[in-house]
């Protein structure tokens, strides 16, 4: 019996595809309201996904990495994905949710509390993904710094990436220890003492680093899952070091199933070298999907929308167009290569996500390797990670009395 | 014609008025305890729900302070989720002007007011405290005196930023291939001592145009900022007649801003206690005080007073005959009622005089020194006292805050707020669909703050 696959979808506007909105079943009218995001979720959750992520970025919309261009004829605009994970928390019960919120201008603080926040209001469900920015477009939001250029390929473009991922690194290790810094039980309600907390398992995290420092502890006790899932995208070495580092949960874009073992080889190695402690960490890999019932349809619907958007659209990860069969296929194949898991992208939405879970799924599950029920976890425990222990209850003595 | 009573409703929380150890009380953390005060809020038509913020674990005497609650959920992520589970009531979330970025902030409220339909709020609040900016990568703080320039700049930053889309900015029409109007879609710069920002912001505009502004504070310059630019001021004063000079202070300012006095409502804050008869809730009262100020926190409240470790003294002995600790340092760290007390001397001698004539204990002389606006008698008593507040120009309503989590509204719902009801003087359903349907106040025009502010 082959090893179950955890699948994920990835929403993002109306569809991965640029042109995805002028879709007839898209609802492009609807991108900045509770009910589309609702919705979506809701269709990903009665196909039994393991999660969802949200895309997210400090600026507008591109075609250009650097900054925001001046087309009016794609999606531009965008909800800040945290708030958005929280606003579908309550409307659904067992799907993960996992939103983007950069590292690099923000507040690992407040980035903590947030996701440890979601991960109350969504029982357990929450995840992360850090996203590094690199967008000197972005920097001049916030007006504190520069970004140096790193687009252009030079040596010092690849130091000033070192230096955001150096940077992430920090962000990742502060926001954790943060979630760790109530222990468990330090809530006490003593009446008799008249003691709300035993201030003796809240720790300072006394971080200091290159970029930072912060003090603690965290304003949010510790979140059911006690550390939501941190997933980070990645597709060359210093992001596969940031993951291996600080993720749970890694998504890759190889291009064929062996270079998806490459990959996996690559991760896995350096996760033992830089983070052995951690516990397992997944790999998922990206896939853009088009899908259609009929032999060659998607395939005709994805040049229709290139030929809409102007120019024929690329991805950063291998795009699928085919049946849902054929994926299937495809999945079952390349999960052969050590893959824990995908992580779908939707070129149009809602047709692709529709075509997931009500083609795909039934697919895999007739295939005996997709669930056909959710179990109750946590979203950690659905990716068969262990609820970690406090760090600093870690440390305690035997008599409970820290040092 | 007769005054509407605006009312909200404040989820208790950090604070010594909550009384944790009330068997009644349930958790501060868990979202099914924000989904059963928020909907007692809105069975009882109340404008908004209301979330206090503290960035940094109060401490004093060097140690986390235990004997309060500790601890609050963030309140973006908490106000989105009860967007889900709410339909009208409007969700306001204090968010401090100093540890936070004006672009990150308007996204985030911009984004509330989306995900809500036109139901988010802003309580914008300062910070000067290097305490709580130890847990922020800017770190330090701000000379207290810059507070309010920073915030005033913030704020018009972000209204900025609120303003950069057009309502009908989303166009969405396939076949002409338009998703949004204009290519200069979220174009903004704003330049000013405290921000250089520049850039395209990525929320379309709200259906009430922008987030509701809240405002605290009762310094002249704190009056001066809500005059100049929030929707509502929150305050606290005890008497009718302090009441009525603040709110004739406030609502005397807006004029010179081009302003007309019914948009800036004045919206105190207060707790109560209901028994079936003013007797009963005057006993009751007497007794929730007792749980409120324990002997120990009479303790930590006199140590902010005398700013020295009490530890040893007797709480129900007299007020101390020793005089505070002068100078910068302060015991206590992270509480706002450090400042409360003012001149450390002066009151520590009329605590000691009031201890002497009424023969009080230190923990009595807390318990009356530190109480606070609030409504105790039978729910006819209270539903009049609060419409005589109103109705004389003393407020325009009330944020009231329960002093247990999360049922302690529900009584006031049950029962005062029917009689208002009967009276003609509070809704008997919600009309508008937005937070400033309900609160009765006009969809800005865009650019209108940069304008004013240009002009006066």
């Amino acid at each position: 019996m082959p090893a179950p696959l955890h699948l994920a979808v990835a929403l993002d506007g109306a569809g991965w595809h640029p042109a995805a909105w002028r879709e007839p079943a898209a609802r492009p009218a609807d991108l900045f309201t509770a009910g589309y995001w609702t919705d979506l979720v809701q269709e990903a959750e009665r196909g039994l996904l393991d999660l969802v992520t949200l895309e997210d970025s400090l600026g507008l919309q591109s075609t250009r990495r650097d900054g925001p261009d001046r087309r009016t004829d794609q999606v531009r605009g965008r909800l800040d994905a945290v708030l958005v994970a929280s606003r579908v928390a309550p409307t659904t019960s067992a799907i993960g949710l996992v939103p983007t919120a950069q590292v690099t201008h923000t507040e690992p603080f407040h980035v903590s509390k947030a996701i440890a926040t979601l991960d109350f209001v969504s029982r357990g469900r929450a995840g992360w993904r850090p996203q590094v920015s690199a967008a000197p477009a972005d920097a001049a939001h916030f007006g504190r710094r520069t970004v140096p250029p790193v687009f252009d390929g030079s040596p010092a473009a690849a130091a000033a990436v070192d230096e955001l991922f150096a940077e992430a690194d920090d962000h990742v290790e502060v926001v954790r220890r943060l979630w760790d810094s109530w222990e468990d039980d330090a809530e006490i309600r003593d009446v008799a003492t008249g003691r709300f907390v035993d201030r003796d398992k809240l720790h300072h995290i006394d971080f200091s680093g290159r970029f930072f420092s912060v003090r603690g502890p965290s304003i949010v006790p510790r979140p059911p899952q006690g550390q939501p899932v941190v997933a980070a995208l990645a597709h060359t070495d210093r992001p596969y070091r940031f993951a291996a580092r600080g993720a749970d949960l890694v998504f890759v874009t190889p291009d064929s199933r062996d270079a998806a073992r490459d990959i996996v080889d690559t991760v896995q190695g350096l996760r033992a070298t830089l983070a052995a402690d951690a516990g397992p960490l997944r790999v998922f890999a990206d896939l853009v999907v088009f899908l259609d019932d009929e032999p060659g349809a998607a395939r005709d619907r994805r040049e229709r929308l290139d030929d809409l958007d102007g120019a024929p659209w690329t991805s950063d990860a291998t795009i699928v167009t085919g049946t849902p069969a054929e994926l299937a296929d495809q999945l079952q194949d390349w999960a052969a290569a050590g893959l824990d898991g995908f992580r779908l992208r939707p070129a149009t939405l809602p047709h692709d996500l529709q075509a997931i879970t009500r083609a795909v799924v039934p697919l895999l599950q007739q295939r005996g390797v997709f669930r056909r029920a959710y179990d109750g976890r946590t979203l950690r425990g659905r990716l068969g990670l262990d609820r970690p222990v406090s760090r600093y209850a870690a440390t305690r003595t035997p008599e409970g009395v820290s040092a | 014609m007769t005054k509407q009573v605006h009312l909200a409703a404040h989820f208790p929380g950090v604070n010594n008025t909550t009384v944790w150890s009330d068997p009644a009380a349930g958790s501060h953390i868990e979202f099914d305890s924000f989904v059963r005060f928020a909907a007692a809020a809105e069975r009882g038509l109340f404008d908004f729900l209301f979330l206090a913020e503290g960035l940094r674990l109060r401490e004093q005497n060097g140690e986390i302070y235990d004997l309060d609650v500790v601890g609050r959920p963030d309140t973006f992520a908490v106000l989105s989720a009860l967007a889900a589970v709410t339909e009208h009531l409007g969700l306001t979330g204090t968010i401090n002007s100093t540890f936070n970025e004006p672009y990150e902030v308007a996204r985030q409220f911009a984004t509330l007011d989306q995900l809500s339909g036109g139901r988010g709020a802003w309580n914008v609040v300062t910070s000067w405290d290097a305490f709580t900016g130890e847990n922020f990568r800017r770190g330090g703080f701000l000379p207290e005196d810059q507070r309010y320039a920073r915030a005033k700049a913030f704020l018009d930053a972000a209204t900025v930023l609120f303003d950069t889309w057009a309502a009908d900015e989303v166009v969405a029409d396939r076949d002409s291939g338009t998703f949004v109007r204009s290519a200069e879609v979220g174009d903004f710069t704003h330049r000013d001592d405290h921000f250089d920002i520049h850039g395209r912001f990525t929320v379309p505009r709200s259906p009430q145009g922008r987030p509701v502004v809240f405002q605290a504070g009762d310094s002249d310059a704190g009056r001066e900022f809500a005059a100049s630019t929030a929707d509502a001021i929150f305050t606290r004063h005890g008497t009718l007649d302090a009441g009525r000079a603040f709110y004739a202070d406030v609502k005397g300012r807006l004029g010179r801003y081009g302003r007309r006095p019914e948009e800036l409502l004045v919206l105190p804050a207060a707790t109560f206690v209901l028994g079936d008869t003013d007797r009963e809730a005057e006993d009751l009262a007497a007794e929730v005080r007792r749980l409120q100020v324990s002997g120990q926190t009479a303790l930590r409240f006199a140590e902010h007073v005398w700013n020295r470790d009490l530890s040893d003294l007797d709480p129900d002995g007299p007020v101390p005959e020793f005089d505070p600790v002068e100078g910068e340092h302060t015991i206590a760290k992270g509480r706002a009622s450090v400042r409360m007390f003012g001149d450390r001397l002066a009151t520590a001698r009329q605590w000691r005089e009031l201890g002497a004539t009424e023969h009080l204990s230190l923990r009595d002389v807390v318990i009356r020194q530190t109480a606070r606006q609030n409504f105790i008698g039978s729910p006819e008593t209270v539903a009049r006292t609060i419409n005589d507040y109103v109705q004389a120009d003393a407020s325009d309503g009330f944020i009231l805050v329960p002093h247990v989590t999360p049922d302690g509204l529900d009584p006031f719902v049950e029962t005062v707020v029917p009689i208002l009801q009967d009276w003609g003087v509070h809704r008997t359903g919600y009309t508008g669909s937005t937070l400033r349907d309900n609160l009765g106040l006009a969809v800005p025009a865009r650019g209108d703050r940069v304008e004013r502010r240009v002009a006066s």
